[in-house]
């Protein structure tokens, strides 16, 4: 890349290092100052469009759109996000009527799919593409090319040597270079030797899996899906993966309801366990799995540990507690219910209702009586308090479980269609007077029968446990995850290789030098063509590996300034 | 165990403090042509007027200059100048300083390890134990600087300040009882996740002390002289901490690298998501950006050191943030609760 080049150019020829140049002027760059624009024979929109591509695929451009990145993430943690707790999403269009609508229309509860956000990453990976791909072919000329001839003068290299006692035998020296892994040319009384084309290897392979993780993360949104569900225990609750069967799902744009694996999934048992001070310490929950021709078989799965189906990833989320209440209605039938109830607190508070729309039918006609619903909205405690109040429980395991009940009798407003809260009552038929209170609460231990004054009757039967989940696919994951580990490899050799160079050059020993009679000059110079601190180091060393003898003596070399008048004597201490 | 723990962070940020105020009377009683130049400067530089002279008339080796009393850096002529210049009292107030530093993070260890024993876990659970972790890792990269550069010694007046205010924000704002893991932290990749962002986060933290004396540095250079920068009349040459910046950031941002995946990984089992915009990992997302920009921008030809610097600067304000901003401001999976 032109920018590469140029910095060190400037480097080599003596400035300090670091100093920043200005971006080839090509690069997007106006029309030359003095010449009059229409010298150029490409046609405009070419031109222009040549022009902006070069702009875009500027390491400035590049690092403009990082930073407008990193700006545009953040509205996502300021604002509640739809794809990730939709109910904050409502909550907060209840809390800020006026602000809502405006902030919706500009994606800012979508920040991550919104149009904006993508333009920013879309550029920055064209702009990316750009700027690689033609590394990428320059760097794959320079592992294939000879490293450069030398530079006429060596001793303005930032290191030099003189070895005023070689033999001069320069295919020794260029063997002592590659047996140090160094690419060497010998070409007439010079060596070129370079090294460190790791470091591009890596920047080269860390930007292209920029691409592997964005591809991955694309293929994930295309071909993934999820559902997430509340699943009771107990084979009457099991569930089929199907997408009517989830509560929330959301399939990816290549997605469909048929393209969901078969499988069947029944919750047999869950257990938790907790510290005396009520903090969870352990779950897991065992689960009987029906999936393709295999007997159906046993699996148990925790936090941290998901249940791995075919085609499938089974969380777990949350947990709680369904209390089973069986109601008698007037005509003596039983119906039961376990619902699950939604914990509100630590302690696994929880509540919810049992609903018993068809209850209480017209013996003959089996018709529905809509005044005659019956419903029990109410509080479960695992370990309800000793005395009242009972509104929260103490401990969440099932020590002294109990219900607090309050039964309604009337419509339950269920055939009206509006959605509303399985946990709560719908407030809109109490308050209409279409739904009536029955008497005050009351408190059931388990096995427990609270008659009611039409004599209809309910009983605590005892819990089941129930788990939330997370039904999860997404073939994105294997490429993202492999992407990173070349990233991460790629930005290592990037950050931490070094591409240097050094030369020898054989020449003429001059008349009065105090050399032995075999021994003949050769010039050395060093180059380190990025910031490299143990350069001088290594190059000393290399220096001395490349005497006759090939230790490192200690007289030897000199590095430093060139001694043209030929002084041996040793420098100063 | 939990109470001492918690009576030795305040022996702890004593420690700090005292190390502080060492470090504050060697600046005051420190006279300016040391401690202003004693600093390397640039490699190349150096290197191109040794050679430089070495081709005009034949000086004596100019890659390991002769070492100087009085002053510990190789690789600098300039002390040469002025060496003798420096009252006994300031350096026997640096010295000071370092030792008081290093009990103090002996202390600090002491803390965190009798924490970790009282809640018979590695001490990451929470907040406050986090955050006295990375800081305990930005004090030993410190002295693992300053052993390796003993010049930057003048710095240590940052790193104590920054060190007593983050454990007094540790101990007066995010402290909490010992309390054990709950399961959604109870992982392997979890331990892994952890330890790294701690460990990155420490460096990243120490990397923003040069970084801000660079800035400061470069602006004295530049004729500055009003508040901020008359500073800079005492802290080491602005090429050196410009360096030091780079390496600190260039070591740390792979470790953040990597922590971010190890999250990722553990996130994926824990939640089902490698990546789900949760606040903290938005916040990551940002401060891995922009890091990559100072990145980016150091090796950008046409972006000025300064201005890459002031980006290094922004990604502190960023982790900041995550360390704070995120725990205080809003709610997330991250928030320590897990199940519930
Ligand atoms: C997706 C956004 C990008 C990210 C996160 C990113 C990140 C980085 C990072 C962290 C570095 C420093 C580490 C290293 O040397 O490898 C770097 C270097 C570099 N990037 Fe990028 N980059 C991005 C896009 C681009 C684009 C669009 C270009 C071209 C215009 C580009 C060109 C370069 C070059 C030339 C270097 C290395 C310069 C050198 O060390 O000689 N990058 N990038």
């Amino acid at each position: 890349m032109s920018t590469e080049e140029r910095e060190t150019v400037t480097g080599s020829g003596g400035a300090p290092a670091g100093v920043a140049e200005a971006e080839s002027p090509a690069a997007g760059g106006p029309t030359g100052g003095g010449q009059p624009p229409r010298v150029r024979r490409t046609p405009l929109p070419l031109a222009l469009l040549r022009n902006s591509w070069r702009q875009l695929t500027s390491m400035r451009t590049a690092l403009i759109l990082l930073f407008l990145l990193a700006l545009a993430a953040i509205p996502g943690s300021v604002l509640p996000q739809r794809n990730i707790n939709i109910e904050n999403v409502n909550r907060y269009a209840a809390e800020h009527p006026d602000l809502f609508p405006i902030l919706d229309r500009v994606g800012g509860f979508d920040v991550y799919a919104s149009p904006w956000f993508s333009a920013i990453y879309v550029l920055l990976f064209t702009s990316l593409v750009g700027c690689i791909v033609p590394r990428l072919r320059d760097h794959a000329r320079a592992l294939r090319a000879a490293p450069p001839p030398a530079p006429k003068r060596l001793d303005r290299l930032p290191r030099h040597a003189v070895l005023t006692d070689s033999d001069g035998d320069l295919a020794r020296i260029a063997a002592v270079l590659r047996k140090r892994r160094w690419r060497v040319v010998v070409r007439g009384d010079t060596v070129s030797a370079e090294k460190g084309y790791l470091k591009e290897t890596g920047n080269l392979l860390f930007h292209f899996s920029l691409i592997g993780v964005l591809l991955g993360i694309g293929l994930g949104s295309w071909y993934g899906w999820h559902g997430n569900r509340l699943l009771v225990a107990g084979p009457d609750n099991a569930f089929c993966n199907t997408l009517q069967q989830y509560a929330e799902s959301k399939l990816g744009h290549r997605v469909d309801g048929s393209d969901l694996p078969p499988f069947c999934l029944e919750l047999t048992d869950f257990t938790a366990s907790f510290l005396p001070t009520g903090q969870p310490s352990s779950f897991r929950a065992t689960t009987l799995v029906e999936q393709g021709d295999r007997a159906p078989y046993r699996a148990s799965f925790s936090v941290n540990d998901p249940l791995r189906l075919d085609g499938a990833s089974v969380y777990l989320l949350g947990h709680g507690y369904a209390p089973i209440l069986r109601y008698t209605d007037r005509n003596g039938e039983s119906l039961e219910s376990d619902e699950a109830f939604l914990t509100i607190d630590g302690n696994l508070t929880s509540e919810g209702v049992a609903a018993f729309p068809d209850v209480n039918l017209d013996p003959v006609t089996g018709a529905r009586n809509p005044d005659l619903q019956v419903a029990f909205e109410g509080l479960y405690f695992p370990t309800a308090p000793d005395a009242p109040p009972f509104v929260s429980s103490t401990y969440p395991a099932e020590r002294s479980p109990a219900v607090m009940l309050f039964a309604y009798r009337g419509n339950l407003g269920l055939d009206a269609g509006i959605p509303g809260s399985v946990y709560r009552l719908d407030q809109r038929q109490v308050s209409s007077g279409k739904l009536k209170q029955i008497g005050e609460g009351k408190l059931l231990r388990p096995g427990e029968k609270w008659t009611l004054d039409d004599g209809t009757s309910v009983e605590f039967v005892g819990t089941r446990q129930y788990v939330t989940i997370s039904v999860r696919y997404d073939p994105g994951e294997r490429i993202v995850l492999i992407s990173s580990v070349l990233l991460l490899l790629g930005l290592m050799s990037s950050l931490f290789g070094r591409r240097r160079r050094v030369w020898f050059r054989l020449s003429p020993a001059p008349a009065d030098a105090t050399t032995t009679g075999r021994s003949s000059l050769v010039e050395v110079g060093g180059l380190p063509r990025t910031e490299y601190a143990g350069f001088a180091d290594e190059f000393d060393r290399l220096v001395a590996a490349t005497r006759p003898d090939g230790v490192p003596g200690d007289d030897v070399p000199r590095p430093g300034g060139a001694r043209p008048d030929g002084a041996t004597e040793e420098g100063t201490d | 165990m939990a109470a001492l723990s918690d009576q030795l962070l305040v022996v702890a940020i004593l420690g700090y403090l005292l190390a502080m105020i060492c470090h504050a009377v060697e600046y005051a009683f420190g006279t300016r042509s040391v401690i202003g130049r004693a600093a390397a400067r640039p490699e190349r530089e150096r290197v191109l007027v040794g050679a430089g002279v070495g081709a005009a008339g034949g000086s004596g080796s100019v890659d390991e200059p002769a070492p100087v009393a009085g002053t510990k850096l190789p690789g600098t002529d300039a002390p040469v100048r002025s060496a003798g210049a420096r009252s006994p009292r300031a350096v026997l107030a640096g010295r000071a300083a370092v030792a008081l530093t290093v009990l103090a993070a002996v202390l600090h260890l002491a803390v965190l390890t009798t924490r970790g024993i009282a809640a018979e876990r590695m001490p990451w659970g929470n907040m406050y134990e986090y955050l006295l972790s990375v800081t305990f890792v930005g004090v030993v990269g410190w002295l693992v600087l300053l052993y390796r550069r003993a010049t930057l010694r003048h710095l240590g007046l940052f790193v104590t300040l920054a060190m007593v205010l983050l454990l007094a924000v540790a101990g007066l704002v995010l402290y909490v009882p010992i309390v054990p893991l709950v399961p959604a932290l109870d992982s392997y990749w979890f331990v892994v996740h952890v330890a790294t962002i701690a460990t990155s986060s420490g460096i990243l933290l120490l990397g923003a002390v040069p970084a801000v004396m660079y800035l400061i540095r470069h602006g004295y250079d530049q004729g500055k002289r009003s508040f901020p920068y008359s500073l800079g009349a005492r802290v080491p040459a602005a090429d050196t901490l410009e360096r030091l910046t780079f390496r600190l950031h260039a070591f740390a941002f792979p470790l953040f690298t990597f922590a971010v995946m190890a999250g990722a990984v553990w996130a994926e089992a824990a939640w089902g998501r490698y990546w789900g915009w949760d606040p903290k990992e938005i916040w990551a997302f940002i401060s891995w950006v922009v890091y990559a920009g100072y990145l980016h921008a150091r090796a950008t030809p046409s972006v000025k050191r300064p201005v890459a610097t002031w980006i290094a600067v922004l990604g502190f304000l960023t982790m900041q943030m995550n360390l704070y901003g995120v725990n205080i401001f809003f709610e997330g999976l991250h928030s320590y609760g897990g199940l519930d």
